[in-house]
Formats: structure tokens, sequence, C-alpha cells
């Protein structure tokens, strides 16, 4: 089971590097990252805030649109094409196991690309800052909080990839996140309301992905420590959330005509 | 070898209407589903499998793709499923595969549920017109696929070298598949249905893409295979294709089972009509009073005519003047079987006998 999984992954992970458009993806934000050295330069006494608001957020951006971009075609695609046929028909794989080493392979990916724009947007503050001080280790928290972030877009794209068309899977994906994204501000606007709206927002807010409580760009700029029980809490409930989601996209794929 | 297909085939039948409400309660309390004179056990065996579509949005009308179909196929043989297009063979497939789930039936291959991993691990498959990671070359796919059924890292680029041998695309197998052609895929198709060594090999459509030196080879290694002693069951269109290599064949269409007969049998049986060929005068009058129709080709004339007017054609040939070159009698093709089991009239017959010219 676990050569099958690797198989799949790593079959996963090669295709997605041997995408053109993933190269352009990762060239076009080492450009970004580029851009925020030059507008560190012209922000007197702030460059370090303004290059990591751009770089790690260009990090977090490109992951998340490549991680939607591959996603949503990691099942509809191979139904498409009928790629799936020789794979699940006379091989000893099960449906489960497609689904999770595809996500395997696409978490992989977004981590190796993650790597690499980590190490480009490091070099930048040390070609800007010449040291690295004590509150740039809160950096890699962040960076860490974006590789979760794409755990729980991965899983989202996966799964509407498993009943729907691309487009429709890249809409629902993309909104999901926008929604995610102001999960926080959605409790609070619960928390003001009455009666049925009540429960209706209450609900919605904590059943969207809580993208917002991922994204502590802006407390790591200002030099803010990320307390240790947000790193745990985030941890389990991404963890959670991408077995729940994944859970949903084995049952649809499992009941699933491959027409 | 072909004597033990010889005998297995015999025994193999399409189990009837009334014997197979029997079978089938034979399997809820769980005996032996086959027959039980049979020493080995069958390949494939599917018992009243059915396979339904509700198509349309508002309204929705129900198409039966695959009507209760019960066949059995032994191990060793070699397994032709005809059919003309949309006859239910590729679904057929697709079930046997578990890439679409029955509405009705069960089946099982090599004696185990259609979702077993270890009986997966035995079969290989050629989906109808494939198509692969076309980012991979030949042999990164081949490797990728012989991970997966479960060849061990030792043995797996040898088998993979030698499948693709196997298929003559050695020379191709670091070129990625983008850029290949059809008839390049489907050998690629083959290799990898053959590359970790199964023991029952199903092929949707082998020589579909294929020009004919390809067809030939296809042929070729279909029948290697059947030596290996491995069960080969595999559908298509082309009937000249399946009386070569065939040792039985079925018949599908709109779904229903036509019939199922041993090809040695089908093909050797006589028509009752014998043909006359001859030169020197054409005799048509004579031939004419005999029922028959005259054709010439090249001062050579040909007639068919029942075998009980063969003294009475010959002496009428010679009568006129002809000199007689053959008198054979009409032997029954496959294709004659093929269009009597789709019904006469029928416009997909007609269309077949298009398709088999």
């Amino acid at each position: 089971m676990i050569g099958r999984l690797w198989a799949i992954a790593y079959s996963t992970f090669r295709e997605a590097v041997r995408d053109r458009v993933l190269y352009n993806l990762i060239v076009f934000a080492l450009l970004i990252v580029g851009a925020a050295l030059l507008v560190g330069q012209i922000s007197i006494g702030i460059e370090r805030l303004v290059l990591v608001n751009l770089g790690l957020t260009s990090i977090s951006l490109f992951g998340i649109v490549i991680a939607i971009f591959i996603g949503i075609g990691l099942v509809s695609k191979e139904i498409e094409k009928r790629t799936l046929y020789t794979v699940l028909a006379a091989r000893p794989v099960r449906r489960w196991e497609f689904i999770i080493g595809k996500f395997l392979g696409l978490v992989g990916t977004l981590t190796v690309n993650a790597f690499f724009m980590s190490a480009g947007f490091f070099a930048a503050l040390l070609y800007l800052t010449h040291r690295f001080q004590r509150a740039d280790a809160d950096l890699l928290v962040a960076i860490y909080f974006i590789l979760l972030q794409f755990v729980l877009i991965t899983s989202l794209a996966l799964f509407f990839s498993t009943f729907s068309s691309p487009l429709l899977s890249a809409v629902f994906a993309f909104s999901l996140f926008v929604i995610g994204t102001f999960a926080d501000d959605m409790r609070g606007f619960a928390k003001l309301t009455e009666g049925g709206t009540k429960w209706v927002m209450t609900g919605m807010s904590y059943l969207v992905p809580n993208f917002s409580s991922l994204n502590v760009i802006s407390q790591v700029a200002h030099s803010v420590p990320v307390p240790g029980h947000l790193v745990l809490l985030n941890t389990l409930y991404v963890l959670a959330y991408a077995v729940a989601v994944n859970c949903a996209a084995v049952l649809v794929f499992e009941k699933r005509n491959l027409k | 070898m072909t004597a033990l297909v010889q005998t297995r085939k015999f025994h193999a039948q399409v189990i009837s209407r009334a014997g197979q409400k029997a079978h089938l309660a034979g399997m809820k309390v769980g005996t032996i589903a086959y027959n039980h004179d049979e020493l080995t056990m069958p390949a494939i065996e599917t018992f009243a499998l059915a396979k339904h579509y509700n198509i349309g949005f508002w309204r929705k009308r129900r198409k039966d793709a695959l009507k209760s179909l019960t066949l059995t196929v032994e191990e060793g043989e070699v397994f032709g499923y005809l059919g003309p297009n949309g006859a239910g063979k590729t679904t057929t497939l697709r079930l046997l595969m578990g890439l679409v789930y029955p509405s009705a039936g069960s089946a099982r291959i090599l004696g185990k549920a259609l979702d077993d991993p270890a009986m997966k691990a035995q079969i290989g498959f050629l989906p109808e017109q494939p198509y692969f990671y076309d980012h991979l070359t030949p042999k990164e796919l081949l490797t990728y696929y012989a991970q997966l059924s479960g060849v061990p890292g030792k043995d797996r680029a040898r088998k993979v070298d030698a499948s693709l041998a196997r298929v003559g695309m050695s020379e191709s197998a670091g070129i990625q598949m983008r850029k290949f052609s059809k008839g390049m895929l489907q050998r690629v198709g083959i290799a990898q249905a053959i590359v970790h060594d199964p023991k029952l090999i199903f092929l949707d459509e082998p020589m579909s893409g294929l020009d004919p030196v390809g067809r030939r080879e296809v042929r070729d290694l279909i029948q290697s295979l059947h030596e290996e002693g491995k069960t080969i069951f595999f559908s298509t269109h082309i009937l000249s294709d399946a009386e070569t290599v065939c040792d039985r064949v079925a018949v599908l269409n709109k779904g229903e089972l036509r019939g199922v007969g041993v090809v040695a049998d089908l093909v050797s049986e006589v028509s009752g009509q014998v043909e006359f060929v001859w030169t020197g005068a054409a005799a048509t009058a004579e031939i004419a009073a005999l029922g028959g129709k005259t054709h010439e080709a090249s001062e050579t004339f040909r007639t068919i005519l029942t075998q009980e007017a063969t003294d009475r054609a010959i002496d009428a040939i010679r009568g006129a003047g002809g000199k007689l070159i053959s008198v054979t009698p009409v032997r029954a093709t496959l294709e004659d079987y093929f269009l009597s089991k789709l019904g006469a009239g029928d416009r997909d017959s007609q269309n077949m006998q298009e398709v088999t010219r």
C-alpha cells in the first residue's frame, strides 16, 4: 500500500514539475520577490516590513494558485483523458489510494515549490538586512502556516475535482478560499446577529475553512511572535479538516461510475 | 495446450435461462459457482450482469447498456467479444474492470470478486483508444505501472524492457509520448497490459489504429501469449482478426448476448451450397435453369448452387462445352455466424456487413 501511495504521489509530483506553467509561476514569484527588494530599498526604515509582507504574500498566493490550478484537474482530468483506466482497472490500486496518493503528491509539490520560493525570500532578506535577527525565526512559522493553507486548499480542490468540471472546481475552491480568509470576520459578524441568522452565520463560519487564522504574515512582519499554542491548534485544525475533506472526496469517488 | 483448450471450450457454455436461476441460487448459499464437472476455475464468469443508465435532464429515460449477460470464459482461452459499435462491449469491459458498477447481477474474475486487489494484480487491461500521461516516456510509464502492480524492484527494469521489446517499442522507449501516433500509443497500451506478466488479459479493440503490419503483429502477439497459457478476452468488430486468433466468440448486439460459439466449429460448418468454377463456355442459360447466376472474371466463370444440383450442374457445364476447374462445398464463415446472430434486416447488421468487407 505504501509503495502504491508513493508511486502515485511521485507520479503527481513529476507531472507537476514537467508542467511548464508551474515553472512560469515560480519564475514569476521570484520576480515578485525581486520587486520587493526594489520597494524595500525605496521604503526608508520599513524595508524589512515591506519585504516580509510582499515576499510571504507572494509565496502564499502563488502556492494557492498552483494548488487550485493543479488540484482541480487531479481527478477530473484523469477521468476525461481516461488515463485513470489503466491505473484503477487492472492494478491492485484501490480508489482511496488513488485519491490520497494524488493529495500527497500535490502537497509534496507545493512544499518543494514553497521551499525554493522561501529560499529566494530569505536570500533577499539577508541581502537587505545583512544579517538574520531573532525575530526572523517567526518567519518560518508563517511559512509553516502557509504550507498548512496549501494542505487545506489542495484537499478542497481535490474534493471538487472528484465530481465537478475543472472550471466549476476552480470557482468553488477559490470562493471557499476567499470566504475562508474572512472566517474570523464572519464569526465576529455572527456575534452581532440574533436568532436564526446568528445560528446560520455561526454554523457557516465554522464550516468554511479558516484561512484567516493561518495568516500571520502581518504579525511576523511587525516582529510580533506567534504563540506556541496557535501553532499546535492550527496544525490539529488543518489535519482534522483535511482528513474530513479527503474522506468526503474518497466517498464521492468510490461511488462514481468512471464512464 | 491446444488439446487442453479444446477440451475446456466444450465444457464452457452459456448457461440457459432456466439454469441461470439455479446458478444464481447456488451463489447465494455459497456453493461452487461454476459447473461442477469443471476441474479448473473459469477465468471469467458473469451472472445476469446488467448495466443501465438514466439519461435526460428533466424526464429521465432508462437506457440499457448491457442486458443480463451470463457468460463463462475458461482459463487458457482466447475469447473474442464481437459486436457492432454501441453493442455494449466496452460497457462489459468497464464493468469487469470495476470502473462502472453493475445495475444488476454479478461477476467473478479468476474466481474472485471484481474489487479484489489480489485478482487485479493478475490481470492486464488495454482500454479502447488508450491515452497515457503524455509527459512520460514509455519506459517511465511502464515502470510506474509495474510498481503499481507490485512487480519487485529488482525485476522491474527487465520486465519493462521485455514488454517494450515485445511490442516493438524499444527504440522509442525514451521519447515523451506526447509525440506519439495513435498506433504507437496502442503498442504502449498493449505493453502496459502485459508488463506485470498477468494470467488474464483484457483487450478492448486491440487492433484499432494499427496499420496492416501492426495488426498482424498484434495477432501474433495474442497467439504467443495464448501459447504461454494466458487467457485473453478481447473485443473487436474486425471479424477476420477474431477468426484468426479466437478459440470461441460471443456476439453481442444492443446490449444483449446473441450467441456464443467455438470458432473452429463455426467455420467448418458446410452451408449446403457448392461453388463451381470453370472456363470455356459461360453456360449462362443452363445455370439459370438450375436457379444460379453466372459471374465472369478473366474468362473464368463462377456460380454457387445448392448441393442437390451438383450433378446436373456438372453435366450442364460440360454439355455447354465448359471445362471445370473446381467444385467446392461452401463453408460458413464467422461473418455468416455473426450476421445471423445480429438478426436479418437489422440496420446494425447491414452496417456491419460493410465494415467486415
